[in-house]
This record gives C-alpha cells, sequence and structure tokens, in this order.
C-alpha cells in the first residue's frame, strides 16, 4: 500500500488526515517511510539508529538524536554515548508519542550540537538531499535531510545557535527556533542552557504550527519554561498592517551571495504586495557583538553541561590507573575534535580571573542585544534577513576552518542571544539550491512568524522536493 | 617577654534539610535505604536531566536564615561549582555563591562569662554530594582498590552557614554549635546527627598577638564528629599554632583531619590544591524571589529561640543549669514541670541527670504524670523512683503505682528497728558520741538496709538522731 504514498509531497497535516480518515492506517504510513528511509538514507546518512517497530497510531515522527527516547538508543553522535539507551523519555518525545506519534528513528547531528553542517557526528556526515555533495547544515542536519528527502512527514531539531533555522535553509524546510522558554529542554541532551531550544522541522508552515502547539507549554520538570499564548494556524495571505523591518547589518552582512540576496527581495517584494509595510532599520551592536558574545556563553555553559561524561555512570569507559585518569582517557577517547575546542574555550571562559572579562561581559553584551532587538519591535512586528548569507556549502569546505564555519550562523545568533523566536522558510532557489529567509519577532510572537510564513509560503510557491528527486 | 595569643575561630557547618524529597528531584530524601535505590535521571545526572528546586527546602532555609536574623535576599540565585569526582555525578554541584537566600545575621551565645555575639556571614543552600564506599583494607584512600558511589544521598538538601572568624575560645565555639544544632532541630529543619552526617563542621583556626587584627595564615580542621571533639581539636589546634609561632616558624595553610584517639591532628593533606570551581550563574534555573508575605508567614513560626530562652531561665536557675536545659532539649518539659508545681531546682537536677541518663526523648514524656512523679521523689524508695523515670516516655505512662509505694515514714515502725541498729552497733554509738557526727550516715544506711530501702531517708535520719541524742 506504501506505493500509493508519496512521502516526497504529503505533508504531515495530509497524512494526519488520511490516518484519521482511515484512507491509511497508522503501520501503512509509518511503513511507507521506513521504505523511504531504505531507498534513500544509504546516500543521505540522515539517521543514526532506526526504531524497528511502529509505536503510536498517528503519523510517523523523526527526533534529532540529542531528544532522549525511553528504550532508544540517543548517542547526541558522539562517541561517549554509543550505547547509552535512555530510560526515560524527553518531555518533548513524551508529547510527541502521546499525541500518538510513532518514532521512525534518531537524526544525525553534529556531535552534542555543535557545529553547522553535520560534519562533526562522530558517525559520518549527512548530505543534503539537493546535492549530495553539499552539506545540509548543521547542527541538525539528519532531521532537515529527512524531511526534505520525503523520509519523514516531520521531525524535531534542537537549535542553540541556528540548529534548526540553518539546515532548514539548506534544505528547503520550514524550521522554527521557539521563543526562549515555551518548549521543554527536560531529557533534551544539554549544549548550552540558556540557549537550547527544540523546534520543529516541516515542509511547510501550518505544519510546523501543528507540531509547535504539540511540543511547547510549561513544563513542571524544566523550571525555564513558561505558559505560552495559543498558536493559531495561518490561514490566507493578507499581510494588511504588518510591519516589517529590514535590519541593515543582517541583510548587507558581508559575503552574502547575490542569489540570496535576490530571491529574499522577491519575497519582500510579494510581503509588499500582500499589504506588508517594509522599512529598512539598523541593529548595529547585536550584530557585531552577537558571534564574539555566542562562542563564550555557549561553550562556557558547554564545558560544564559536559562534564557528567566521565565514565562513571554510563556511556563510554575508557581505563585508568585511577578516577581522575580513568575521567581523562574516557573524555579523551569519547569526545571529538570540535566537542574537546568547545569545552576548552568554555573553560577558559570560566576561569577565575578571566571570567569577568569574558563570560561575565558576555552575559552584559546580551542584554544590550536584548535590548536592541526590544527596540526595533516598538516599531516592527517582525525583522527579515536572509538566514545565512549562503546556500549550502560543499562537504568539506570548512571543516579545517572552525572560524570560517562559526560564521554561518552570524546571521541567526542574534535573535538567538536574545531569546526570540526565528522563522526560517524557504524563499527560492539560487543555483539550484534553497535560499532561506529568516523572519524574527518580539517573545512568543510565533504566530506572527507564522502568518508572514504562511502568507509568503503561498505567494513564492516554492518547491519542496530536491530537484534531483522529482 | 611573652606574646599573649588569641585564637580566631570560624565555621563552616552543613544541615541536612529533612525535607521529604531531595532538593532538585522528587527522589525520597532519608537515611538508609539499599544502595542507589532513592535515585532517578537527574540525581543520577544523565543527559538531558534537570533540577527543579524543591520549594519546601527554600523555605526552611529561609526559616533558618530568620532565627539567625539574617537579611533574606529579595532576589536569590543558583551557581554552578565545578569540579570532578566519583561522588558529584554532574560534575558540578549547584549551590549559591554571591546572591545567597540569607546574609549578615547572628547568632548570640550566652556563656557564664556573658554573652557572644558571632556574626553569620550567609546561609545558603546547596546539594549534598553522593557518599563514596572506598574498599580498600585500609579505609583510607591511598590504600584504595575500588570506589563504590551511593547515590541515595546525592542531591539531598543541604543548607550552608558560613560565621564571621569571631570565635576566639574553642568553649565558645562549642556553645555555638550546640545553640546552633539546638536551633535547627527546633525549627524542625533536621535531626542534625553528627554521627549519621546530617550535621558536619569544619573549623578554621588561626592564632594572633592579642589586640591585633591581622588574619595569619588558617588551618582547616575537618572529621570531628562530636562537639566535645571539636573542643578538643581546637584547643590542640591553637596550642600547636602558638607553638610554632614561639619558636620562630611559620603555619602552612592545610587541611588536618581530627583523630581523637591520637595526640595530634593528622595533617590530610599539606597546602590546598588550588581549586578553581568556574562558579557561574546555574542557567537551568530561574532567580529565587522570597515573597514578603511567605517570608512573614515563616517568620511566624519561629517560636521562642534557645538563646532567649537561656537568657530567660538564667533568671530562675544558673547559667549552667539553663544552658545544659536549653542545648539539652529539656526545658519545655522542665518549664511544664514546673508549671504543675515542682521546685525549679530539683525539677533541672532530675532532667538533667537522672533523666537524660535514661536517653528518653523528652518530646514523649507527658508533664503532668512526671510532674507528680518528680513532686514525689523525696517520699519514695529511690529504686522505685529509678525504675519510675526509665518508664516516663512510654504510652500512657502513668506515676500513681509508684508514688503509692511510698517510703515508709511512721515514726512508730521504724523506732524498732533503729533501737536495734543501735543495739547491735554499741562501738560506732560510743565513737558518734565522742564527737564523730558523721557516723549518722552509717546507721541511716544500716536502717535504710534493714528495712529493704523502703523507709523514708530523711525520716530515719530524724529519729537517728533524737534516739543517739547527745
Ligand atoms: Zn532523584
Amino acid at each position: 500500500m506504501s506505493a500509493g504514498i508519496d512521502t516526497l509531497r504529503l505533508t504531515a497535516e495530509e497524512a494526519l488526515a488520511l490516518v484519521e480518515s482511515g484512507q491509511v492506517s497508522s503501520v501503512e504510513l509509518w511503513q511507507a517511510y521506513r521504505d523511504a528511509i531504505n531507498e534513500h538514507d544509504g546516500e543521505l546518512h540522515a539517521f543514526l539508529t532506526l526504531v524497528d517497530e511502529p509505536d503510536g497510531s498517528g503519523i510517523p515522527i523523526a527526533l534529532k538524536d540529542v531528544i532522549s527516547t525511553r528504550g532508544v538508543r540517543t548517542t547526541a553522535a558522539s562517541k561517549i554515548l554509543e550505547n547509552y539507551v535512555p530510560v526515560f523519555d524527553a518531555t518533548v518525545a513524551a508529547k510527541c508519542r502521546a499525541a500518538g506519534m510513532t518514532l521512525l528513528g534518531k537524526t544525525n547531528t553534529d556531535e552534542f550540537a555543535m557545529g553547522s553542517s553535520t560534519e562533526n557526528s562522530a558517525y559520518g556526515p549527512t548530505h543534503n538531499p539537493w546535492d549530495l555533495s553539499r552539506v545540509p547544515g548543521g547542527s541538525g542536519g539528519g532531521s532537515a535531510a529527512a524531511v526534505s528527502a520525503g523520509l519523514a512527514p516531520w521531525a524535531l531539531g534542537s537549535d542553540t545557535g541556528g540548529s534548526v533555522k540553518l539546515p532548514s535553509a539548506f534544505c528547503g524546510n520550514v524550521g522554527l527556533r521557539p521563543t526562549y522558554g515555551t518548549v521543554s529542554r527536560f531529557g533534551v541532551v544539554a549544549f548550552a542552557s540558556s540557549l537550547d531550544q527544540v523546534g520543529p522541522v516541516t515542509k511547510n508552515v501550518r505544519d510546523n504550527a501543528l507540531l509547535y502547539r504539540i511540543i511547547s507549554g510549561r513544563d513542571e520538570n524544566d523550571s525555564t519554561t513558561v505558559d505560552v499564548p495559543p498558536i493559531a494556524l495561518p490561514e490566507g495571505t493578507d499581510l494588511k498592517g504588518l510591519r516589517i523591518g529590514l535590519p541593515r547589518q543582517l541583510n548587507e552582512v558581508e559575503g552574502i551571495e547575490p542569489g540570496v540576496k535576490a530571491a529574499c527581495e522577491a519575497a519582500l517584494a510579494k510581503a509588499e504586495e500582500l499589504g506588508a509595510t517594509i522599512e529598512e532599520c539598523e541593529l548595529p551592536l547585536s550584530v557585531e557583538y552577537g558571534l564574539a558574545c555566542y562562542y563564550l556563553v555557549a561553550p562556557a555553559e558547554a564545558s560544564s553541561n559536559l562534564a557528567r561524561y566521565d565514565g562513571v555512570r554510563y556511556g563510554l569507559r575508557s581505563e585508568g590507573v585511577d578516577f581522575r585518569e580513568m575521567v581523562m582517557h574516557t573524555r579523551h577517547d569519547g569526545f571529538g575534535d570540535e566537542v574537546k575546542r568547545r569545552i576548552m574555550l568554555g573553560t577558559y571562559a570560566l576561569s577565575s580571573g578571566y571570567y569577568d572579562a569574558f563570560y561575565g561581559t558576555a552575559q552584559k553584551v546580551r542584554t544590550v542585544i536584548k535590548r536592541e532587538h526590544d527596540a526595533l519591535f516598538e516599531r516592527f512586528d517582525v525583522l527579515v534577513s536572509p538566514t545565512c548569507a549562503t546556500t549550502a556549502f560543499p562537504l568539506g569546505a570548512k571543516a579545517q576552518d572552525p572560524l570560517a564555519m562559526y560564521l554561518t550562523d552570524v546571521l541567526t545568533i542574534p535573535a538567538n542571544m536574545a531569546g526570540l523566536p526565528g522563522l526560517s522558510i524557504p524563499c527560492g532557489l539560487s543555483d539550484g539550491l534553497p535560499v532561506g529567509l529568516q523572519l524574527v519577532g518580539p517573545q512568543f510572537s510565533e504566530s506572527t512568524l507564522y502568518r508572514l510564513g504562511h502568507a509568503l509560503e503561498q505567494a513564492i510557491g516554492f518547491d519542496v522536493v530536491p530537484e534531483r528527486l522529482r | 617577654m611573652s606574646t599573649t595569643w588569641e585564637p580566631v575561630i570560624g565555621l563552616e557547618i552543613h544541615v541536612q534539610l529533612k525535607t521529604a524529597t531531595k532538593m532538585f528531584c522528587r527522589c525520597r530524601n532519608g537515611y538508609g535505604g539499599e544502595p542507589n535505590t532513592q535515585t532517578c535521571p537527574v540525581c543520577l545526572a544523565f543527559p538531558g536531566a534537570l533540577p527543579v528546586p524543591n520549594r519546601r527546602a527554600i523555605e526552611e532555609t529561609i526559616k533558618l536564615g530568620l532565627a539567625l536574623e539574617c537579611t533574606i535576599a529579595d532576589r536569590a540565585i543558583f551557581h554552578r561549582k565545578n569540579y570532578f569526582y566519583p561522588d558529584l555525578p554532574k560534575a558540578y554541584q549547584i549551590s549559591q555563591y554571591d546572591e545567597p537566600l540569607c546574609a549578615n545575621g547572628r547568632l548570640v551565645v550566652p556563656t557564664a562569662d556573658g554573652e557572644v555575639e558571632i556574626g553569620i556571614v550567609r546561609a545558603h543552600l546547596e546539594e549534598d554530594a553522593a557518599k563514596n564506599v572506598h574498599v580498600a583494607t585500609s579505609g583510607r584512600i591511598q590504600g584504595a582498590t575500588a570506589t563504590l558511589v551511593d547515590f541515595n544521598r546525592g542531591g539531598s538538601p543541604l543548607v550552608e552557614i558560613v560565621t564571621a572568624p569571631n570565635i576566639h575560645s574553642a568553649d565558645v565555639a562549642k556553645r555555638f554549635l550546640q545553640l546552633l544544632r539546638q536551633t535547627v532541630v527546633e525549627l524542625g529543619l533536621s535531626d542534625a546527627e553528627l554521627d549519621k552526617g546530617s550535621m558536619r563542621f569544619d573549623v578554621n583556626v588561626s592564632v594572633r598577638p592579642a589586640g591585633s587584627d591581622e588574619l595569619r595564615t588558617r588551618t582547616e580542621l575537618k572529621n570531628m564528629n562530636s562537639f566535645n571533639f571539636a573542643a578538643k581539636g581546637i584547643e590542640r589546634e591553637i596550642a600547636r599554632q602558638i607553638k610554632i609561632y614561639e619558636n620562630g616558624g611559620t603555619v602552612d595553610q592545610e587541611t588536618l583531619h581530627f583523630d581523637p584517639t591520637a595526640e595530634e591532628s593528622a595533617p590530610m593533606r599539606s597546602k590546598e590544591e588550588a581549586q578553581d570551581y568556574r562558579y557561574f550563574p546555574e542557567p537551568d534555573l530561574v532567580p529565587l524571589h522570597p515573597a514578603p508575605e511567605m517570608i512573614e508567614g515563616l517568620r511566624g513560626q519561629i517560636g521562642e529561640l534557645p538563646t532567649a530562652r537561656i537568657r530567660r531561665i538564667a533568671n530562675t536557675l544558673s547559667f549552667y543549669d539553663a544552658d545544659v536545659l536549653v542545648t539539652g532539649g529539656l526545658d519545655r518539659l522542665w518549664a511544664a514541670v514546673v508549671d504543675g508545681g515542682a521546685d525549679p531546682k530539683e525539677a533541672a537536677n532530675v532532667l538533667a541527670n537522672a533523666f537524660v541518663a535514661t536517653g528518653i526523648n523528652p518530646s514523649a514524656v507527658n508533664p503532668e504524670e512526671f510532674t507528680k512523679l518528680v513532686a514525689s521523689r523525696s517520699e519514695i524508695p529511690r529504686a522505685v523512683f529509678d525504675d519510675a523515670l526509665s518508664h516516663v516516655g512510654d504510652p500512657g505512662f502513668s506515676a500513681e503505682p509508684y508514688v503509692a509505694q511510698k517510703a515508709v515514714s511512721d515514726a512508730s515502725a521504724l523506732e524498732p528497728v533503729i533501737a536495734a541498729v543501735i543495739e547491735a552497733n554499741p562501738g560506732q554509738v560510743e565513737q558518734y558520741r565522742g564527737g564523730k557526727q558523721g557516723l549518722l550516715g552509717f546507721f541511716v544506711g544500716q536502717v535504710m538496709k534493714e528495712t529493704g530501702g523502703s523507709a523514708d531517708p530523711r525520716v530515719v535520719s530524724e529519729l537517728v538522731r533524737e534516739q543517739l541524742g547527745a
């Protein structure tokens, strides 16, 4: 029966309708995606672990491998957790299960979500479904590639500096990085606690809103969560009254590809046609200091969050003559280079004598970034820019140059530092590769972002199926 | 000329709160239990597990802060204290650093020579470490072949109380500790049992020439599990340091483990390894803002504190008696017995000596029955009284059957026995009449023996004196 289901085009909303109307059973649907995985994942490597039995009554989902799944191996793409099988579900995984979703498997990521290309996975990179020689973006490249290639109707990623938004842009998906505190982090392998946020990766905006509705909400197991206002499913294309700001520093960022700029400008012209007003604005400090600030805060928190991988209770344990040596050998053998680099950066930033200059100052800058955004939101409902200055780059292109890799996230990081929601939607192609448009709003403005995203989606008519798979 | 030396002592006390659950998870908090049966993903630091603070523990810390006249912060935050150790599963302890819940308090310690005010620098909340069991023949870490970890205790709520270094004698340090323990127990926060580790303390000791306000190198005494050992250890350390200075030497900063059986404190490790704990605000938790109404509610739950009661009772009894009654937790029973008509001094004596020897919990005693018993103490045989005392804690204890066994005080019953004793001991009679009045006790003893202890010794004494009357 799976032959009748076009997983490349079927949206989650449509899939849900098929199951609910009884036209397709939950198991048949799951099998259709499983067949697609069997056919394509050999060349994509989007999945690290596959589930062999569907265990729900609804539609399937794929989860980034930093999300704990009870009884299903969760590695964070690290050797140190190679054989770790959680005894509990992350809150978001439990919410998906409660909504009847069946788990397809766990998707590839940069190790501990540290990276922008999924090349830092200890289990090998994921390939971009639009061009197998290119990266899918990171860290959540596996989830984005899976959704883009029809291996899952939708998926969850996690976004610290742009790990949902960037892969969604590179693979032609819709990806939301929610307002900090609206989605529980309980059970999500921590990278940088004050920035990590789980978000949906989908084929279209309505699917994204549907999944965000399911996973968001206050969680008694995560003290940093808050009550979330109702999320409106977007309808129609009317944008009258919507005020769009174009931060100059984001839209004219150094190294922006002409094709990316053109696609974004075309999308903005459509927004104007639909009734939105557009005006240029300034976001100087956030862009100038955002990246540097991020690379102090995130590694600092990571250095502490990753200290628990000591070989004592679970995961890899290497031998050593005493506790200290055992821990050193375990971490030496278990962590990859990028993880070690960030642990060292973060440890340094927190060291006595350097704390005020680095971590302390970064936290102050973060407040400045937040204020700069708040001021703009007095005049604008949404700030728009490209999600990334470029389209997906070739595998290996930045693997040896950490700084170039870090710069990939320069446009997504400022809003993340301010705890703001950001939606990346595909707005066209540049040399045959998807271009992502980033929509950023004030806290809890997801419904507004969905409204704009949905209207543009209808107006642009982007074909989400990679050309080589059509 | 010789210098007079002044000791400078500071205390750091840890008290384990007896909340039903642990500090940051809902595992049972309590002594005992098979190893690792009171654990969960949070207190075992599984990937993605998050802390959720125990509201009760926060309230109890505030209550203690109020009892210690601290300022309660209107904003307090938790910090991470990072270091690797097998008993610390996250490799950081969630503690408080520069924004503790309670600060700038004091505890007034009454002494025989007047009151001494000890400054409280801070009282903060943190989580306890787990328990390492080093499996080795010597039982010490040096010869260990393996370390087992029991995480049952890991994550228990701990309050840390730090005094100002303004204690100047071992005796005051000891009284402070006793008074603090009694305060904590009365507030219902902890059992504060030294032998079970629910109260632990470290002592910092240095000495300086009297009259100077310098602070010289201090040593830290650990491992003291009784207040008397603490006093002894402090005395010994003061003497050691004075000797070093008088011989022209210098004191090294080191940690000394106290062994009560040895003559000297054994240095555990010379010179503390410089530890950089890389404190930073715990990003998994939000700042605490104790509500003023909550603080006032807690203040209302605090009754008259031990210091005030010692002060009050010392108006009736000696300081010594007042101190023993209050720090022994006996004064409420004492007051009830005195209210019932017992003689204050006699009641204090009975409580401080005979009653304490029984080991009965004062709160198990019915004051009414106890009053009756104390009132009849002089009228019933000693053996009967002691027997009764050993049962005062029994449920439903009644003094009646004991009080009914009144000593024989009827002269007509005792006179023949006395006459017989006088008759049988002519030599002693002669000596007595010759002026050796001390022999009165001998005759009374003989009569008590003859009557099987049932005679009232005061009546016997009177009758003997009459009959031997010069
Ligand atoms: Zn627990």
